[in-house]
């Protein structure tokens, strides 16, 4: 049983997202007038028998450093 | 003159790739689960969606057993050539600079364009004239390049760019219309159109055929 943690990957700053942009703009349709900043990226559930591997699988594979950023949240107890 | 062609699982063009190669050369095509690359001359990574593009496109091809042999091939100077996933997945292991992002207007495109040569030094565009114009089809989801401004000013710097879109036609927001970049060395080179498809009167042109015409030239 290893360590349960959640990886959040999103677009970096200042990299065009049109996911995201498309999304911001089928909501008003719905009249959801004010929302901005829509961005849109990938989450990752795992368990890692050694969460200090957890960074470096996320560099490696998980996330590309190049366009994107990753945040790893450890998930307490059944998560 | 042996072409081998990457076969991965969810590849599709490896077969044109093969009949492309075939014209001006022998061919065969290579298992991504082999480690070998059985002596040939060129490599192709070819177009389609490795393992499902699961993940990102090319995360994880580039940890396949076949791309290990093609890194120490290509680190020998052995001439690589990849189109469009192909492209995705040498970016992804680091082969090539920059990374190919989600198209600007979301939508998959597919559809002829023209292709400016502006490096005519690789393997695969010695035959070719800078400034050249040839017309090949793009088709992908996935083509926007992209790199750092500072990374795109060393690349061009380097006479890393290989191909760009002619003014107008950037199908997908490319960086700069970058369609096309090759390593520092110059034996490694992908673009996102596929000249593959461009080797035939029937398909309406032949101007892909220069690539592999070039690179059999260059290593007969």
């Amino acid at each position: 049983m290893g360590v349960k943690a959640r990886v959040l990957i999103r677009p970096k700053e200042g990299i065009l997202d049109p996911q995201g942009k498309a999304v911001e703009r089928a909501l008003p349709a719905l009249g959801f007038e004010d929302v901005s900043h829509v961005r849109v990226g990938r989450m990752v559930e795992l368990e890692a028998g050694d969460p200090d591997e957890i960074p470096a699988l996320c560099e490696k594979l998980l996330a590309n450093p190049l366009v994107e950023d990753f945040e790893i949240e450890h998930l307490d107890g059944d998560g | 003159m042996m072409f081998g062609v990457i076969q991965f699982p969810g590849s599709c063009d490896e077969r044109d790739a093969l009949a492309a190669c075939e014209r001006v050369g022998d061919a065969r095509l290579l298992w991504h689960a082999n480690r070998d690359l059985a002596g040939v001359d060129v490599v192709v990574v070819p177009g389609g969606f490795s393992y499902g593009d699961y993940l990102r496109a090319g995360a994880i091809a580039r940890f396949s057993p076949v791309l290990e042999a093609v890194r120490e091939f290509a680190a020998e100077g052995g001439p690589v050539l990849g189109i469009c996933n192909g492209f995705q997945v040498l970016c992804e292991a680091g082969l090539l600079p920059g990374a190919l992002l989600g198209n600007e207007q979301i939508r998959f495109v597919c559809r002829q364009v023209e292709i400016v040569v502006e490096n005519d030094r690789s393997a695969f565009t010695a035959g070719l004239e800078a400034g050249q114009r040839l017309s090949i089809p793009v088709k992908h989801g996935e083509g926007r390049f992209f790199a750092p401004d500072d990374e795109l000013d060393r690349i061009e710097a380097n006479g890393q760019v290989a191909f760009r879109y002619a003014p107008g036609q950037n199908p997908n927001g490319s960086a700069r219309d970058i369609a096309g970049v090759c390593n520092e060395a110059g034996n490694v080179l992908a673009l996102m159109p596929h000249p593959e498809h461009a080797v035939d009167p029937l398909t309406g042109s032949t101007d892909g055929l220069r690539l592999f015409e070039s690179a059999a030239r260059a290593l007969a």
